[in-house]
């Protein structure tokens, strides 16, 4: 048996045919096996869905009660039968309820990281080691120049810079599952006290947090007056509203960006972005490097993102390792912006 | 090193001039000496490395990364000292002493430390250096050697964030600043009000220039023309040149920009000549112009010779520079400057008439009875004296009579009257978001004008404007780019244009050059928005030719 044998690509994604179920598929199908919330990897109109408890609740609350036909909640290390096959679910420290998806058959293991990290996370449960034969990885930060700093460096810029600029309102720019939650619990872990602001669309998912044992703090929905008022505090929003017409209330914001993107200046700067801070919810280089051989895996698929890099790297290592080429994953930042029409201004443009 | 390496990050993505001054000054508040002052001589490009050179990182980190890596990320990140910054391994703790007993690499030790190796050495000390540091840090470090800062800060706007450590004027700074030396320790000393000025040792030192406010013709009705002698605004560049002997009675010649920054190596034909000059010390405030056959060339020209780190004989043949003066600061010692324009009128064209040389002349007096008088020399320099140099005129100089000369620009005793700006109406093409204030609005807008195409008439660009608009219109005009967008590049929206349908700007220019950088071969100066035109169809902007006959115009005979 070979990994190839119980996995192929298709158009709607990763399929396993031995038990006729897709991972993550990027159209309907009649059995998916969900690794997290994140729009991209979680879609609606599945027939059955196999996900954690938290990555059901979130695709509840994203699309709907009737998201998918049936639902079956898998406990994280809880050995499930599907056809003959044993597939179990590990935590990926990426967001609440993010799984790796083990699948085991006749002694060979196949673990599908979905995204993850290793770094400190309080916000989700940790990343856990699977050992395997083949293992399928991401690689959003596939290059050697991404190495993410220690996150807590980075809220204390943040913090730093409210207090050198108290009449201007720090606006987060972070991916509304997620960041946005973790960004607050480290700002809490910093030890600021004051409310922290969101942004409209950010509440549903961040109460989800919440009612599921999370403590975020204080937790303020921006309204529209309040707005100008907002000088040296912290207002986390989806990275979309930094230019559009909702930052503008604000009086003279700090448009900040918390992603493993603003490591590079070029990228920073494009987007208009004054503070970036180098925050990720993906592993980065090295944590990509040692999980790959941590897993002690004989074969890497690299799923999307940098993958060139990740596989040469891994040839250099004696992996038998290629790039599956999906398409349609790590457009997380392509998030549902609610538009918001604020009075006497007809825009139309909202994206 | 770890804190100018965040001032330097932040500066870099800060758009604001306030927001850059507080960031500055935050720094010099809380960083100890000497470590700021060699971070003031950093910003203020008075630190210079001979030997750090692109080849040598990129030798270094070929020895310690794969080179397909190596190009992968290059590739995607584009800068070299930025790629090796990100790239560098992180040692074995115990290796580079991270964490242990050393202190963290200060800005000094890299200063003094390159100022006395030699080349051979600079390999080990940099990687050295580089392993103590974390990718800002990296950053920084190699920026900084390899001599290409780029933060958007001018020397000037870091010498005022000094400045309001302790309610100084950045013109108090640029008094002293010629006799110091970094690392600036009796400067900041001066400023928090711990020491007594730093004593002006400097032979031939920049004096901060008088500027003057601009003014319309309908301000003018309240001055009295009686009051105010008048000269032609020269289209050159503002140049002080200051002569003096140092300790050992050697001459010192300079010469300095508008803001301090000093360029006589640039122009070693222009010092030579005035190094003979009969008086012993001076300081003339005039323009620099380039001549020839006695003939003031458009600034086009002077362009050529500028910005260029070394002057080939050639360039010096073809662009020969002249000062024209217009004002005489010191004399022989005596600080002219407490005189009124009148006499200090008077003692330059004595000084200039002195010193018979053919690189030096008088900017010529403009006699005016009444400003209706003035108002025609301005509209037609030609005839009022102008003559032939006439295209290198861009408007009048009003200096009051009785003013003494105070550096900045105070209100009352000079006034610039601007030429009137010449006006095109184009078609708006494309917009960008702009940034600080204005990154939610598209404020920065490419025009273009009408042109023969292949098939039919077709819109070139001629250039960008971002300025010259109220709120209020900028707020309808990013409402107009947002409903208008045919297509998105990035931050850049084009917008619908044809010649039914698109925006009509008026757009005013100061100048007019030729370009091959720019499509249209055209390239206008400080282009702005003067109206709106919502009423003009497209089909009724202008075309290319009415700006290439304008040129041709100017062009010098």
């Amino acid at each position: 048996m070979r990994g190839s044998d119980l996995l192929k690509t298709t158009p709607a994604g990763l399929y396993c045919a031995a038990g006729n179920f897709h991972i993550d598929p990027l159209r309907p199908v009649k059995r998916a096996l969900i690794t997290h919330g994140h729009s991209d990897h979680a879609r609606a109109g599945h027939d059955s869905v196999l996900a954690t408890h938290e990555t059901l609740a979130i695709m509840a609350a994203r699309c709907g009660a009737e998201f998918a036909g049936t639902t079956q909640t898998a406990a994280y290390g809880e050995r499930i039968s599907i056809d003959g096959l044993t597939v179990s679910f590990h935590p990926a420290g990426h967001v609440l309820g993010s799984a790796q998806i083990c699948i085991e058959s006749k002694g060979l293991r196949v673990v599908i990281s979905g995204d993850y990290k290793t770094m400190r996370d309080p916000t989700c449960a940790p990343f856990e080691l699977v050992p395997c034969d083949v293992f399928i990885s991401e690689a959003t930060f596939g290059l050697p120049v991404f190495r993410h700093p220690d996150a807590a460096h980075e809220i204390a810029r943040l913090i730093d810079s409210c207090r050198l600029f108290p009449e201007r309102a720090h606006l987060v720019g972070a991916y509304s599952l997620g960041k946005a939650q973790r960004i607050m619990a480290l700002v809490r872990e910093a030890g600021w006290e004051r409310p922290i602001y969101i942004h409209g669309t950010m509440e549903k998912l961040t109460r989800l947090y919440e009612s599921e044992g999370i403590d975020l703090g204080e937790i303020v929905r921006v309204t529209g007056p309040e707005r100008p008022k907002l000088g040296g505090e912290i207002v986390i929003c989806p990275p979309s509203a930094l230019q559009e017409l909702w930052s503008r209330r604000f009086h003279e914001p700090v448009p900040a960006f918390a992603s493993g993107w603003m490591r590079v200046r070029a990228r920073a700067r494009q987007r208009g972005v004054e503070l970036p801070l180098v925050i990720s919810d993906h592993a980065d280089w090295d944590e990509l490097c040692e999980t790959v051989l941590a897993t002690g895996c004989s074969e890497l698929w690299v799923t999307h993102g940098e993958e060139d890099a990740l596989v040469h790297w891994a040839t250099g290592q004696g992996l038998a390792a290629r790039p599956l080429h999906l398409i349609g994953y790590g457009e997380e930042e392509v998030e549902d912006l609610e538009p918001e029409k604020p009075a006497g201004e007809a825009g139309p443009a909202l994206i | 090193m770890n804190r100018l390496a965040e001032l330097l990050d932040r500066l870099s993505f800060e758009p604001s001039r306030n927001n850059k001054l507080r960031l500055m000054t935050d720094y010099f508040r809380s960083t100890p000496d000497p470590e700021r002052g060699y971070a003031l001589a950093a910003l203020t490009g008075a630190l210079a490395f001979q030997h750090a050179k692109p080849g040598l990182i990129r030798a270094l980190i070929s020895e310690r990364v794969d080179p397909t890596l190596f190009y992968m990320s290059y590739d995607y990140v584009g800068d070299l000292s930025e790629t090796v910054a990100l790239l560098w391994p992180e040692p074995a703790k115990d290796e580079a002493g991270v964490g242990h007993n050393r202190p963290p690499l200060a800005l000094s030790e890299v200063v003094t430390t390159l100022a006395t190796s030699g080349k051979l050495h600079l390999p080990s000390i940099l990687a050295r250096w580089l392993d103590q540091l974390d990718e800002i840090g990296r950053w920084a470090l190699l920026k900084l050697i390899t001599g290409s800062l780029r933060v958007g800060v001018s020397a000037r706007l870091a010498k005022t964030a000094v400045g309001d450590l302790g309610g100084k004027e950045p013109n108090e700074i640029e008094e002293v600043w010629h006799g110091l030396a970094p690392p600036y320790i009796d400067l900041f000393a001066w400023v928090e009000g711990r020491e007594a000025r730093p004593e002006a040792t400097d032979p031939a030192p920049f004096r901060p220039p008088m500027l003057a406010h601009p003014i319309e013709e309908p301000d003018l009705a309240a001055l009295n023309p009686e009051d105010f002698s008048a000269e032609w605004k020269w289209d050159g560049i503002r140049m002080q040149v200051v002569a003096g002997h140092d300790a050992n009675g050697k001459r010192v010649l300079r010469m300095f920009s508008r803001t301090g920054e000093e360029n006589t190596h640039a122009f070693p034909d222009l010092a030579e000549a005035l190094a003979h000059l009969p008086a012993q010390d001076f300081a003339i405030d005039g323009e620099l112009l380039i001549l020839r056959e006695g003939r003031v060339q458009p600034f086009s020209v002077l362009q050529q010779r500028l910005n260029r780190k070394t002057v080939s004989a050639k360039h010096l043949a073809d662009f020969p520079a002249y000062v024209r003066a217009y004002d005489l600061l010191s004399l022989n010692g005596e600080d002219l400057r407490p005189l009124a324009f009148r006499d200090r009128r008077k003692r330059l064209e004595a000084f200039v008439a002195a010193a018979n040389e053919p690189r030096l002349d008088l900017s010529p007096l403009v006699h005016f009875k009444t400003w209706e008088e003035l108002a025609a020399a301005r509209a037609d320099p030609a005839s009022a004296g102008a003559e032939a140099d006439a295209a290198a005129v861009e408007g009048v100089m009003l200096k009051r009579v009785d003013s003494i000369y105070v550096p900045g620009r105070p209100k009352g005793p000079w006034y610039k009257w601007k030429r009137d700006p010449f006006n095109v109406d184009a078609v708006m093409m494309y917009a960008q978001r702009g940034h600080g204030k204005r990154s939610s609005f598209y404020s920065d807008y490419t025009f273009g004008v009408w042109r023969d195409g292949e098939s039919g008439d077709e819109l070139v660009p001629v250039g960008k404007a971002y300025s010259g608009i109220t709120d209020e219109e900028l707020a309808r005009l990013d409402r107009y780019v947002r409903n208008h967008t045919i297509n998105r590049f990035g931050p850049v929206r084009e917008v619908e244009y044809n010649s039914d349908k698109g925006l009509v700007l008026e757009i005013a220019f100061e100048g007019i050059n030729w370009s091959s950088r720019h499509k249209s071969g055209i390239a206008l100066r400080f282009p702005r928005i003067n109206r709106i035109r919502w009423d003009k169809p497209p089909k009724d902007a202008d075309r290319i030719g009415v700006l290439e006959a304008l040129l041709k115009e100017r062009e010098p005979a």
